[in-house]
């Protein structure tokens, strides 16, 4: 199929409804916004539902309804947004039930402003509401990448049964870059088993997130568990760069990790052996892939729009032995590649000893 | 004298556990009108020969467990968001009936935005409210619904007007949107009271299979365990000290559901 030039959240919306989007629900907020337009023209042409909500609150539970209806189905927000679904998301999560949150994050906390952040990364990935349970979370660097994910998160969602985010920062949501999107999919002739369809022909079904019993309660968390342990051994992503002979490492995702990759190329440029780490999962977090990385190198810089919330999770993937440095920019601040090559360059030389010369072309 | 028969005369069947009610214990108190909403609610859904359409939104409150007592497809909304989930689930099944089943802490409290909008909407669900003027489940607080003086563990003194405010009416703010098709108030306090609250149910649910827009039954009930009293003395403050303030009556009914 031939490349288009797209916005991002344009881009996310139409790669969902060729994913088999049947229900959307949604309330305006940027760097969002244009995601629900476009699906409020799209969905209807199509004979789908689209539904603008009176509330985020509101818009979660109609994608709770939803999921328990047998639909795949989506909601997308920013911040403030994000954190009024908590309750939703964590009993959609309670259910067993899939379902995909598209968060075009924005700077808080508070209202913040509506430029580009990734200050919701503590928030989608340490459980997305109250109780013990991670989303799946997907974080797209590019236009095209967006699109790709978005088609993931659908299929990762009806595979586990699990509530999956896609975390784009608001450049990823409003930049507009040539993509290739996925074809059309046709929608499922059937509903899935837990479908409450009517109790036609067999029993009644029920769909709840309520164990009264401790005993139950502990049992399904078990379960819950289980299949995030699995989700961690299986669905850890990430793409690298540079990292053959590197001494040194850098890692940020998102368009944090794209600024990265062009600091890296210019740290490249100068003699410097960098390697670049851009996690795609954020949960699970790609940490097999990154400690194998971090035993080669001598030293790692994390890049974030956010005051080091990734961070952690790097520094538990790197122990107590290899020193981590830190470069991020909050409230909406985007950095620049000079920003984060000077970084990169005062970290490396305070902790790589002596770096042998780069020779030959090592590929990107 | 004549004598007595060995085999009884063929008997009619006077009484039989609905089919959409599902045979298990409830976790009600004894004497609780809850169980009685239920039994309405699952004989008008037998009538209409509906359960094998139905889905059923429970809330957050006594009735949490809802989904389970009734032998037809349900799930468990957070509290109050029933009608934002019922949404969810008529939208993308418009043949199927929807409905909830909610407590005024539920609906008339944290939920009323999703029970208005629902309402402004059109959208052809059935909310069954049943208003008891206070929190059951967690142990008898204060509901918008409880009334002026009435003593609950948040207003220990007895509710003053001027701290919480009035006493909020469902029925009347629901019928004054132009998407409530169907919106009455009924009590549970007495026989004749409860037959006319199951054909009010029958009549919502038929609003629905019509097509007609919003409809709510708001049934007047008793939470015996909470207002301390007797399971009789719980009907009988319904009837005196509920009725002169939610008076039950039509609230709204458009021309077309009149025809049903
Ligand atoms: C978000 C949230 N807030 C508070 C609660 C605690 N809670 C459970 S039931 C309930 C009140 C229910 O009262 P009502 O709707 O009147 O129903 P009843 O129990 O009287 O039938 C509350 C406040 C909760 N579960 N979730
Ligand atoms: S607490 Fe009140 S409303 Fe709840 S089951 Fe008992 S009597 Fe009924």
């Amino acid at each position: 199929m031939a490349r288009q030039l797209m916005k991002g959240n344009v881009a996310i919306a139409e790669a969902a409804l060729r994913a088999g989007l049947e229900a959307y629900f949604g309330y305006p907020i940027t760097p969002q916004t244009e995601l629900l337009e476009y699906l409020a023209q799209r969905m209807p042409e199509l004979g789908r539902v689209f539904l603008q909500a009176e509330s985020e609150i509101a818009a979660i539970n109609m994608v709770y309804g939803a999921a328990c209806a047998g639909a795949r189905t989506m909601t997308s927000s920013s911040g403030p947004g994000m954190s009024l679904m908590q309750e939703g998301l964590s009993y959609i999560a309670g259910s067993d039930i899939p379902a995909v949150v598209v968060d075009v994050m924005r700077g808080g906390p508070g209202l913040g402003n509506i430029q580009p952040s990734q200050s919701d990364y503590f928030q989608v990935t340490r459980s997305a509401g109250h109780g013990d349970y991670h989303p799946i979370v997907l974080a797209p660097g590019s236009v095209q990448e967006a699109v790709d994910l978005t088609v993931l998160a659908f299929d990762l969602a009806d595979h586990y049964r699990h509530l999956v985010i896609l975390a784009a920062d608001g450049l990823i949501g409003q930049m507009m870059e040539p993509c290739e999107l996925p074809p059309m999919r046709p929608l499922p002739s059937s509903k899935p088993d837990y479908a409450l369809t009517g109790a036609k022909d067999r029993p009644a079904r029920r769909i709840a997130s309520l164990y009264l019993k401790p005993e139950d309660g502990e049992a399904h968390n078990r379960k819950i568990q289980a299949r995030l342990a699995q989700i961690r051994e299986s669905e850890q992503r990430s793409v690298e760069h540079f990292t053959e002979d590197a001494d040194f490492l850098v890692i940020g995702y998102g368009s944090a990790g794209r600024i990265a990759y062009s600091a890296v190329e210019a740290a490249r440029a100068q003699g410097l052996r960098a390697g670049l780490f851009r996690p795609i999962s954020l949960y699970p977090f790609p940490d097999i892939r990154l400690s194998q990385l971090l035993a080669q190198v001598e030293g790692c810089l994390v890049v974030e729009m956010n005051a080091g919330q990734m961070l952690e999770d790097v520094r538990l993937a790197a122990g107590h032995d290899l020193p981590v440095a830190f470069y991020g920019r909050m409230g909406g601040m985007v950095p620049t590649t000079e920003d984060v090559l000077s970084a990169l360059k005062s970290a490396y030389s305070e902790f790589v000893a002596e770096s042998a010369p780069v020779v030959g072309k090592v590929k990107g | 004298m004549s004598p007595i028969p060995m085999v009884p005369p063929a008997m009619e069947p006077v009484y039989q556990h609905p089919l959409a009610l599902a045979d298990v214990h409830t976790t009600y108190c004894p004497g609780c009108t809850h169980g009685i909403a239920h039994r309405l609610i699952a004989e008008a859904i037998d009538e209409l020969g509906l359960r094998e359409r139905a889905i059923l939104v429970a809330p957050v409150g006594c009735a949490v467990f809802s989904y389970e007592y009734f032998n037809m497809d349900g799930c468990e909304a957070p509290h109050g968001r029933a009608p934002a989930m019922a949404t969810g689930i008529k939208r993308c099944q418009p043949d199927q009936i929807v409905m909830t089943y909610q407590g005024d802490g539920d609906l008339a409290s944290i939920g009323i935005g999703e029970a208005i909008h629902a309402a402004s909407r059109a959208e052809p669900i059935t909310i069954i409210f049943v208003n008891n003027a206070i929190y059951g489940m967690t142990g008898g607080q204060m509901a918008p619904t409880t009334l002026a003086g009435q003593k609950t563990t948040s207003s220990p003194a007895g509710r003053a007007i001027p701290i919480p405010g009035q006493p909020l009416h469902i029925s009347e703010l629901l019928a004054g949107l132009p998407g409530s098709a169907y919106v009455v108030r009924r009590s549970l306090h007495d026989a004749a009271n409860i037959r006319k609250a199951k054909k009010a149910i029958v009549t919502a649910l038929k609003v629905q299979m019509a097509g007609l827009g919003f409809s709510l039954v708001e049934l007047l009930s008793s939470c015996p365990t909470n207002w301390g009293m007797t399971p009789p003395q719980a009907l009988d403050w319904i009837k005196t000290n509920m009725l002169p303030i939610y008076p039950v009556g039509d609230y709204k009914i458009v021309e077309a559901a009149k025809q049903l």
